[in-house]
């Protein structure tokens, strides 16, 4: 077997990319599928923006003003879909597929045509959601989490599940390349605890994945079978149980959360210890704190269901479940201020959001400790305070966490610097928009005002029409991201190959635009 | 087979392909198609994805297949597809871990609070007061309410074991003789392989590829039986949702599995494929075999005998 073989389709590794439309619909080249997800998700984010701020203009006085309720509803359900499903997850799959092979060495993924089919389900899979859009009926209004029995008797609820289907299908063939990338295309000498914290991020979020997408496929078939064969697995009527769906559904639901959150992890490690110019702290402890948030993740799902009525027993368990995950998340987040701590910082826009990711991740953190305690929860179940929680750890922290990689390894792709003025103001546009968003919904929350409705009561209103305000503002700042990686594609200060003097790893040995093939020949790591 | 010694080989990275967007195109025909089927708008677009689906992938399949026989899957290309086949049905074993965690959920919780038994069973008693917490149900709540003008009713017999004298006659014992035999078939076959005895090889595949489809056509008996004379269908409230949606979607992994075998089969008897040492689609195709029949021996415990 160690003849080589001559390929008929692969004369010259180092010629280019092909031209045109087919480039794109035709590549398994890492970079160009990574490329692809990136613009996906940019899209998704403005789109999913764009339901928001919808919902925040309608939000923005008491009374109905723009919309009626199930326009609202709508509006809600495809911003939660689209953000998760469209947004933040291709997102960190393009950060995935750029980086992985770059930071272990390797050619390319291991398997690169299942790699461009992840890619192009996804747009597919969107196309049949939205499809209902035109259809009678209309766009599923029935929450991101379609609980039953509201899923199964609402219209055109089999596109839904069919859009899901083939998302989950993207999912578990991008995990399994991303393991398998890891696993057997590593570098000689890297050894697994010499893996750069963002490979191993991703390792442990395609193990959650490849673990929970199928039973998310579990959850949407018995959801069809509900609403269109008859089946009772969510029906008291028949023997099943409208509960069993929550349980089945956060059982995918908050593992989902972690895979959202940990490539973010990753990613600050790397950026904080670059513009701290000190290696991180605790290397190996770092990654023992996200193999156990990993595990616990399969054991708190019912946190997210305490008022539904479970027995004692499963809430006390669940809130002290949920409840440890504080203390490798801790470790973390101390990890992160000991690396900052006495190194010669600068302020670059990637550091800004890192540090920002830090903070407002550890507020988000905090108010998830408050929700997980189940006899608080009681109060703020199905309030705004879940609503600013949530968007504190997927906004300022999910978020920025891709922002930052962005402007972090956008010279890497472009062989361009962005403009620093320009980052830096998109940032503090960014991070006060944000903050003016949803810290007021703390406040609404804990007072008492539930989420999902068009409309509120008079007292709310204040705050309302101030987070409003604030989420015009995020949204607004975000065409301004979009102008200056654009603008950063095209045109900049052309980047040297290490780009950042602090930055450390195999990404930073290759030339700035990374070339279209990459340790054809792996390179040794000591 | 780790990257030292491999190191000198190149992996082989296919330059750019049109497999995969032709068959996210297929994707796009069938699940429309299917989204369309179940709603009733017609079967059209289904047919013609499920015919695009199963096209791309012969087609794809077979592209890999030349590749390896033109020398171009390294050892390390042959650990990728290895490590990719575990995952996938790892992936298989979490999807069947949902129905059965719902499996377990009804029979432990719903059916027992619904009853009126247990921590929440206040509800179950106020609403249902004459439903019985048995497993299988028979007695749907909705029926122990309203009788006759209930929509969900149960079955009227359960495809459990009725008494011992019906031993003879009890289709999951059969299936389960044929299904496990089969797993000891392929074993069998898979060390004919390693002995380079092509046709004892061939011959137990065939058994095991006959196996499977003797099964397929059990179960379709059990089916037939269920729905004409035992009064169980897929609607007979939860006993009978669990029942056919777990043993349907184990049935539809065996006709599978058994497609898959059976594609080995005419690869070594009709193209001569595989070695001793390398025959990796048919090892790939035996895993899945083994886990199908994991799954069987879940089922006959949990579905038919507990």
């Amino acid at each position: 077997m160690s003849a080589v073989v001559e390929n008929h389709d692969h004369h010259d590794d180092h010629h280019g990319p092909k031209k045109g439309l087919m480039r794109w619909l035709k590549t398994t080249n890492h970079k160009d599928i990574g490329t692809l997800y990136l613009w996906f998700a940019f899209a998704a984010f403005l789109l999913g923006g764009a339901f928001a701020m919808g919902i925040r203009a309608e939000l923005f006085e008491p009374g109905l003003q723009l919309m009626d309720p199930i326009r609202y509803n709508q509006l809600v359900t495809m911003h939660g879909l689209i953000m998760i499903f469209g947004g933040v997850m291709p997102a960190f799959v393009g950060l995935a597929n750029w980086l992985i092979p770059l930071q272990i060495g390797a050619p390319d993924m291991a398997m690169p045509r299942m790699n461009n089919l992840s890619f192009w389900l996804l747009p597919v899979a969107f196309g049949i959601l939205l499809s209902t859009a035109f259809m009678e009926g209309g766009l599923p209004g029935f929450g991101w989490t379609f609980y039953a029995p509201l899923s199964t008797n609402y219209p055109n609820v089999a596109y839904f599940v069919f859009a899901i289907h083939i998302m989950g299908a993207s999912s578990i063939m991008g995990s399994i390349n991303v393991i398998v990338t890891i696993m057997n295309m590593r570098a000689p000498g890297m050894t697994l605890m010499k893996m750069p914290l963002f490979v191993w991020s991703w390792l442990i979020t395609a193990y959650l994945l490849i673990a929970v997408m199928p039973v998310l496929a579990g959850a949407v078939t018995m959801l069809l079978m509900d609403a269109y064969f008859g089946t009772s697995f969510f029906d008291a009527a028949g023997g099943g149980d409208p509960v069993l769906f929550q349980h089945v559904f956060w059982f995918f639901g908050h593992p989902e959360v972690y895979i959202m959150i940990l490539p973010a992890f990753g990613i600050t490690s790397h950026i904080i210890s670059t513009f701290s110019r000190k290696p991180l702290f605790g290397h190996s402890s770092m990654v023992y704190a996200m193999v156990s948030i990993a595990v616990l993740s399969f054991v708190v799902w019912a946190h997210h269901m305490f008022t539904v009525g479970m027995p004692l027993v499963a809430e006390l368990f669940f809130m002290w479940a949920t409840m440890l995950i504080a203390i490798p998340t801790g470790v973390k987040v101390f990890n992160w201020c000991a690396t900052i701590f006495k190194g010669s910082i600068t302020y670059e826009t990637p550091m800004l959001f890192a540090i920002a990711f830090v903070v407002l991740f550890t507020i988000g953190g905090f108010s998830g400790l408050m929700l997980a305690i189940t006899p608080a929860d009681f109060q703020y179940h199905d309030t705004y305070f879940v609503v600013a929680h949530f968007h504190y750890v997927l906004v300022p922290g999910s978020v920025f966490s891709i922002m930052a990689a962005v402007y972090y390894w956008l010279p890497k792709w472009t062989g361009n610097m962005y403009d620093e003025k320009m980052g830096r103001l998109h940032f503090w546009l960014s991070f006060i928009g944000v903050n003016i968003t949803f810290f007021p919904q703390h406040f609404v929350g804990l007072a008492g005002m539930p989420r999902r409705y068009a409309d509120y009561a008079l007292q709310f209103a204040e705050w309302n029409a101030v987070s409003s305000v604030g989420a015009f503002l995020f949204g607004l700042s975000q065409l301004l991201f979009l102008y200056i990686v654009v603008k950063t594609v095209f045109a900049g200060k052309k980047a040297t190959p290490q780009v950042w003097d602090g930055a450390d790893g195999l990404e930073w040995t290759v030339d700035s635009p990374a070339p279209y093939h990459t340790f054809d020949v792996p390179p040794k790591v000591k | 087979m780790n990257t030292e010694t491999t190191s000198h080989q190149k992996y082989y990275v296919p330059e750019s392909s049109s497999i995969p967007i032709v068959f996210a195109i297929a994707m796009l025909f069938f699940g429309v198609g299917a989204a369309d089927a179940v709603m009733g708008k017609g079967t059209t677009l289904l047919f013609i994805g499920i015919a695009t689906v199963i096209g791309t992938l012969a087609y794809w399949w077979s592209v890999v297949i030349r590749e390896s026989h033109a020398g171009l899957d390294t050892p390390q290309l042959n650990t990728s597809y290895v490590y990719g086949m575990a995952w996938f049905i790892f992936s298989e074993v979490m999807f069947f871990a949902a129905f059965f965690g719902a499996l377990f959920y009804i029979r432990t919780f719903s059916i027992s609070w619904l009853g009126g038994e247990g921590d929440k069973g206040l509800a179950g008693e106020l609403l249902w007061p004459d439903f019985e917490a048995t497993w299988p149900p028979m007695i749907t709540p909705e029926e122990s309410l309203m009788g006759d003008q209930a929509v969900t009713k149960g079955p009227d017999e359960s495809m459990y074991l009725q008494g011992i004298g019906s031993l003879g006659t009890w289709l999951p014992l059969y299936n389960t003789v044929v299904l496990l035999s089969s797993s000891g078939t392929v074993h069998f076959a898979h060390m004919a392989l390693k002995d380079n005895n092509r046709k004892r090889f061939n011959l137990w595949l065939g058994v095991t590829v006959l196996l499977a489809f003797i099964f397929v056509i059990l179960q379709a008996l059990e089916y037939y039986e269920a729905y004409a004379h035992l009064g169980l269908t897929i609607s007979s409230g939860v006993y009978g949702t669990t029942f056919f949606m777990l043993t349907g979607f184990h049935g539809m992994h065996v006709l599978i599995g058994g497609i898959f075998l059976a594609t080995q089969l005419t690869r070594s008897a009709g193209y001569n494929h595989f070695t001793d040492k390398e025959h990796f689609g048919f090892e790939a195709a035996s895993w899945y075999w083994h886990f199908v029949d994991v799954v069987w021996v879940c089922l006959f415990l949990f579905v038919y005998i507990l």
